[in-house]
C-alpha cells in the first residue's frame, strides 16, 4: 500500500451529509477521500435524465430543510446553486372542487373562508403555533444533542443551553412543546380545523416519509419537521434547486474538490477496517483499500453497521439497538416526462398555485385507510401523492413546452405482500407497473387526461431507493422521526455524538441528530465534532440569528 | 413626435399627478399587488404580484420591465462626440458605434451629476440614458460646438427583458438575430426597433428601444412568447434587489446628484464612488478633471464599497463601526441575497476605511423583532467582485437558459 493510498479522512457515501461533512474537513486541511458505490455522487439528492431532453430529480425532489449557515459557509451559490422558491398548493377532490393554498395570505383566507369561515382565524392560530414551535427547534439544528445521561462538560452545557430555550417558552408553550413532539397530525388538526380537506392539504406534512398514519402518535413533530426549514428565511417555505436537487449535490462536490478533495465513484464501501477498536480504512467493493485514521459513513446506521462493520468489533448491545432502530420504507415515487402541460380542469386557467405541491387525498379518514394498506404489505389503493412540475419554474429540466412532474407517493411497502407473504422479492416489473397504474389512476381525479401526456415514466418503489440509493428498506430520512430516536437518542441512546463504538469512526447521515431531509446539517454537526476532536478549531456552521 | 405627457388637443393643460406610459393598460390588468411608484412622473409597478417571485423570475427565467419612464437625450450633429467627450469622464472615442456604455459626468468639482448609459448610433449619433432630467445641462455643455440635443423622453419608450431565458424569449418573438449581441453591443433589428444587450440586472439581458406609440405593439410581441420561458412582468422593487447584487449604484441612494442636493458637501466622485477606471485623464479635458487629477493624487474622502455582512437580517441604513466603537459611515443599499446567500449591502465608508483599512469593521443593524428592537453589531467584510456572477452573463451567443 503506497502513500497515495493513505488520507486524513475517508467518507464512505457521497450523499449530500457525506458531502458536507468531506467539504468541512478538506477546508480545514485535511487530505480526504469521498468514495461512492454508484457513478455518480449525491445520494438521494441527484439529477438524473433518464429520457432525453428532461431531467428528474430522482429521489428527494424539494428543498427547504438545507441550512442556510451550510450553505453561505460553503458558499455554494459560487458553485451553482440556486434554490427558487415555489408558490402555494392545492389539494383536489374528486368531485371537480379543490383548495387552494395560496402564498397570498388574503387569497388563502378567502379561500379557507370558501370551505369553512370559521376555519379562517383557526389557520393564523395554526400558523402561529407551528411557527413558535419551529423557532424552538431551529436553533437546535445545527447543534449536536445533548445526552441527558452523561455528565460531560459539552453534554451539560448543551442541556443548559435547551433548558434556557425552554424556559423561555414559559409553562404552557412548554407543554405545548411536548404534546406537539409526541402527538399525532390528525389530533393537532382536528384540535384547530374543522374542515376535512382543509386538514387533509395540511396532514401531509405529517406523514411524508414515515411509516406512520395521521393518527399515528409522533406525527404531529413530523409536520414540524417539514415545516422547520426555510428559504431566505421564509420559515416552511420550500423550493426547487436549479436543474433539480443533484444541485445541491454537484456544488457540494465541486466545492469540495476546489478544497482539494477527492472522489472515487463507482465503487462503494465493502468493509469498514478495524484494527484494535479502532478504525483504519475501508476495502471497497473493487478489492482497492485505502487507509485513513478517521473513517465516516454516510450511510445510515443500519446499513453501515450490520452490513459493512464486523459484529465482533461492536459491543453487542449496541448492535442490538441498530438491529432495533426503526427504519421502514413507506413512500414510492414516480419521475414523469410530459409532451405538455395537463389539463387541470376544476382550477382556474394558469393559476399560480398549479406551480406549487398539489395532492387529491380528502380526509384524514382517507389518508388514515391508505396507511391501512401499507401495513398490510400493498400500497395504498387510494393513495396520497405530493406532485409537482418544477418545470413550469425551472427552466432546465424540460425542453420547451414540455414538462416534468414529480410524484412521490403515499404508502408503498418496502415488503410487498403477495399470497401471504411479505417481502421485498415481490417488487416484480409486473406490480411496480400495477403500483404505477393506481397511481395513475388517482392522479387523474387532478388531470384526466394526464396518461395522453406521458413521453416517459420512472417507477420507484422502496425496493428500488434500497437498491440505487442504498437507503435500508427506501426510507427516506435514514430512520423514522419518532421521538423515541430523535435528539440524544438517535441514532441509538449513547451515540449522539455522532462517534461510535469503533474509535474514529463517524456516522455523518441522516440516521444521525437532527435527522432527514436534504439539510446538511448531520453531515456539518459531525464535521465540527471531528474537528474539535482534533484539535482543529475551524469553524463550522452555528446557527446564526 | 407624440410625447406622452402632454394633449394635443388642449395644448394648455399639462396633466397634474402621475401619468401613464403606452403599457400601463397592460399592467393594470396583470397587477394584483396594486402596487404603484412614481418613475420620473410616470405611474410605475413598484410590485406587480410579488417581489420574491418577480425577483426570482429575473434569476432564474425573464422579466419585462417598462423602462419609459428613464430621462433620454438624443445628441446629434458633427461635434456629438467631442462635446459627449467633454461632459463624460470616460473616453468615447474608444465606444465605437453599435455600442453602449456607461458612464459618469461631473461638475467642475468633479462632483457626480448622474450616471446614465449612452448609446452610440453612429459616428455622430448618440442617445443619453439616465435617471435625472439632465435637458439643461446637456443644452449648456453644447455651448459652441456644432451638435444638436433633442429631449427623447416622452417620444421613445423602451422595456428591459432581462434574466437567463430572456434570449429565447427574443428568437420566439422573431428577434433571434439579436443572439449575435455581445454585452454592450446595440443594433437596429428592424425599422423604429433598436435593441441592446444591456440592463440593469448584471444577468444576461436586453433593452428593445422604439417610439412612444409603438410600445403597447412591442410588449404584445414579448408577451405572447411568455408561456415556455416563465417570462414576468416586473415591478422595480426586484429591480432593485438584483442591482444590488450586480453591484450597481442608484442615484438618490448611493449618492446624491449634485445638482439635486441642497446642503453643501453632500456630492460625490466617480472615484469616491469606486468608478476611477471610467476617468480617463488621458483624453484631453472634460468637466471635472482638474479637481479629479488633484484627488487622484491627495486619495478620496470617501469610499463606497460592496461589503459582505454578518447574519442574516439586512442591514439597510445600518452604521458602520471601525473596532465597534468609531463611526466611520453607513449601508447605504442593504439586503439579504436569495442568490447570493449572502446578507450584501453597499455603504459609505470615510476614508482610509473601505480603502487601506478593511479590517474590523462592524455593522450596527437594528432588527424589529414584532415591537421589541433588537441591535445588533456584526463583522462587515468589504468585497471587490460584485455579489452576483455568472457567465451566462456574457455568453455569445448567449444561452437557451
Amino acid at each position: 500500500m503506497g502513500q497515495h493510498d493513505r488520507y486524513d479522512a475517508i467518507i464512505a457515501g457521497a450523499g449530500h451529509n457525506g458531502l458536507t461533512t468531506a467539504c468541512y474537513l478538506a477546508r480545514a486541511g485535511l487530505k480526504v477521500l469521498v468514495v461512492e458505490k454508484n457513478d455518480w455522487i449525491g445520494g438521494a439528492a441527484v439529477s438524473r435524465s433518464l429520457h432525453e431532453g428532461w431531467t428528474y430529480s430522482n429521489c428527494s425532489y424539494v428543498c427547504s430543510l438545507l441550512r442556510r449557515e451550510i450553505v453561505r459557509d460553503l458558499d455554494l451559490p459560487k458553485f451553482g446553486l440556486q434554490v427558487i422558491p415555489y408558490e402555494g398548493g392545492a389539494t383536489f377532490t374528486a368531485n371537480g372542487d379543490y383548495f387552494a393554498y395560496h402564498s397570498d395570505h388574503d387569497a388563502l383566507r378567502r379561500e379557507i373562508a370558501r370551505h369553512e369561515p370559521r376555519d379562517v382565524d383557526a389557520y393564523d392560530r395554526f400558523s402561529q403555533t407551528v411557527i413558535r414551535q419551529c423557532r424552538f427547534i431551529r436553533p437546535f439544528l445545527l447543534r449536536s444533542a445533548p445526552d441527558p445521561t452523561s455528565f460531560k462538560i459539552n453534554d451539560l452545557q448543551e442541556l443548559l443551553y435547551l433548558v434556557k430555550r425552554a424556559h423561555g417558552l414559559g409553562p404552557r408553550e412548554l407543554a405545548e412543546t411536548l404534546r406537539f413532539w409526541t402527538m399525532s397530525i390528525g389530533d393537532f388538526l382536528d384540535e384547530h380545523f374543522e374542515n376535512d380537506l382543509i386538514k387533509a392539504h395540511l396532514a401531509g406534512s405529517g406523514i411524508i416519509g414515515t411509516g406512520l398514519g395521521v393518527y399515528s402518535p409522533g406525527t404531529a413533530y413530523v409536520l414540524l419537521h417539514h415545516y422547520m426549514g426555510d428559504v431566505d428565511g421564509a420559515i416552511g417555505a420550500w423550493g426547487f434547486a436549479r436543474g433539480g436537487m443533484g444541485a445541491i449535490s454537484k456544488a457540494l462536490g465541486d466545492c469540495f474538490e476546489a478544497a482539494g478533495g477527492t472522489i472515487f465513484t463507482g465503487s462503494g464501501v465493502e468493509r469498514f477496517l478495524v484494527e484494535g477498536g479502532k478504525i483504519i480504512g475501508v476495502a471497497l467493493d473493487n478489492g482497492d483499500e485505502y487507509r485513513a485514521p478517521i473513517v465516516a459513513s454516510n450511510m445510515d446506521v443500519k446499513r453501515t453497521f450490520l452490513e459493512h462493520t464486523d459484529a465482533k468489533d461492536l459491543p453487542e448491545d449496541f448492535t442490538r439497538a441498530v438491529k432495533r432502530f426503526k427504519i421502514r420504507g413507506s413512500s414510492g415515487k414516480l419521475n414523469i416526462a410530459l409532451d405538455a402541460l395537463p389539463d387541470f380542469p376544476a382550477a382556474p386557467k394558469g393559476a399560480n398555485f398549479l406551480r406549487g405541491d398539489l395532492h387529491a387525498s380528502e380526509s384524514l379518514a382517507e389518508l388514515e385507510r391508505a396507511y391501512d394498506d401499507w401495513k398490510e404489505g400493498r400500497w395504498s389503493a387510494n393513495p396520497y401523492f405530493d406532485m409537482l412540475i418544477p418545470s413550469q419554474i425551472d427552466p432546465t429540466m424540460a425542453p420547451p413546452g414540455k414538462h416534468m412532474m414529480t410524484v412521490f407517493v403515499q404508502y408503498a411497502p418496502y415488503a410487498l405482500e403477495k399470497d401471504g407473504v411479505c417481502s421485498g422479492e415481490n417488487w416484480t416489473e409486473e406490480a411496480k407497473k400495477a403500483f404505477a397504474e393506481t397511481v395513475f389512476d388517482k392522479i387523474e381525479q387532478v388531470c384526466p387526461d394526464i396518461r395522453s401526456k406521458v413521453v416517459h415514466a420512472e417507477i420507484r418503489t422502496p425496493r428500488d431507493i434500497e437498491r440505487e440509493v442504498g437507503l435500508t428498506e427506501g426510507n427516506i430520512f435514514q430512520g423514522e422521526l419518532t421521538f423515541d430516536q430523535l435528539l440524544f437518542n438517535r441514532p441509538v441512546p449513547g451515540y449522539a455524538n455522532y462517534a461510535t463504538p469503533i474509535e474514529g469512526m463517524y456516522l455523518v447521515g441522516s440516521s444521525a441528530h437532527p435527522g432527514g431531509g436534504v439539510m446538511a446539517a448531520p453531515g456539518a454537526n459531525a464535521a465540527r465534532e471531528i474537528l474539535k476532536k482534533l484539535g482543529k478549531g475551524a469553524a463550522v456552521a452555528a446557527e446564526a440569528a | 413626435m407624440m410625447d406622452g405627457r402632454i394633449e394635443t388637443r388642449d395644448v394648455a393643460a399639462v396633466p397634474v399627478g402621475l401619468i401613464e406610459t403606452p403599457v400601463f393598460s397592460r399592467l393594470d390588468q396583470i397587477s394584483t399587488a396594486k402596487q404603484w411608484g412614481n418613475w420620473a412622473g410616470y405611474i410605475s409597478p413598484l410590485v406587480l404580484d410579488t417581489m420574491e417571485f418577480e425577483y426570482f423570475a429575473i434569476r432564474n427565467q425573464s422579466t419585462l420591465l417598462d423602462v419609459s419612464p428613464m430621462h433620454k437625450y438624443r445628441v446629434t450633429g458633427p461635434d456629438a462626440e467631442t462635446m459627449l467627450n467633454r461632459m463624460v469622464t470616460r473616453d468615447l472615442r474608444k465606444v465605437a458605434p453599435g455600442r453602449v456604455a456607461y458612464a459618469m459626468w461631473c461638475d467642475e468639482e468633479g462632483m457626480v451629476i448622474d450616471d446614465g448609459t449612452l448609446f452610440r448610433f453612429a459616428e455622430n449619433d448618440f442617445r443619453l440614458c439616465c435617471q435625472e432630467s439632465m435637458h439643461g445641462w446637456l443644452l449648456d455643455a453644447a455651448w459652441g460646438f456644432d451638435v444638436e440635443v433633442i429631449d427623447e423622453s416622452h417620444s421613445v419608450a423602451g422595456l428591459s427583458l432581462q434574466g437567463p431565458t430572456s434570449f429565447s424569449v427574443l428568437q420566439a418573438a422573431g428577434l433571434g438575430a439579436a443572439g449575435s449581441l455581445k454585452p454592450f453591443d446595440l443594433v437596429k433589428l428592424e425599422p423604429d426597433l433598436w435593441v441592446s444587450r444591456t440592463g440593469f440586472t448584471g444577468d444576461l439581458g436586453y433593452e428593445l428601444w422604439v417610439p412612444w406609440d409603438r410600445l403597447t405593439k412591442l410588449w404584445d410581441r414579448l408577451w405572447a412568447q411568455r408561456a415556455p420561458w416563465g417570462m414576468r412582468a416586473i415591478g422595480t422593487h426586484a429591480l432593485d434587489m438584483v442591482r444590488i447584487e450586480a453591484g450597481f449604484v442608484a442615484a438618490k441612494v448611493d449618492f446624491q446628484p449634485v445638482l439635486t442636493a441642497s446642503r453643501l458637501g453632500r456630492g460625490r466622485t466617480p472615484i469616491e464612488l469606486g468608478f476611477e477606471r471610467l476617468v480617463h485623464f488621458d483624453k484631453g479635458h472634460f468637466n471635472g478633471r482638474r479637481a479629479l487629477l488633484k484627488q487622484r493624487d491627495t486619495g478620496p474622502r470617501y469610499n463606497l464599497v460592496r461589503l459582505d455582512i454578518g447574519g442574516f437580517k439586512p442591514a439597510q441604513d445600518a452604521l458602520i463601526y471601525h473596532r465597534k466603537r468609531r463611526e466611520v459611515g453607513h449601508v447605504t443599499s442593504g439586503i439579504w441575497s436569495p442568490t447570493a446567500k449572502r446578507n450584501i449591502a453597499l455603504a459609505e465608508l470615510r476614508a482610509p476605511f473601505g480603502g487601506e483599512k478593511t479590517d474590523d469593521l462592524w455593522a450596527e443593524v437594528y432588527v424589529n423583532e414584532e415591537g421589541r428592537w433588537d441591535k445588533r453589531l456584526v463583522p462587515v467584510t468589504v468585497q471587490t467582485k460584485p455579489f452576483f456572477r455568472n457567465d451566462r452573463a456574457r455568453a455569445t451567443p448567449p444561452r437557451a437558459f
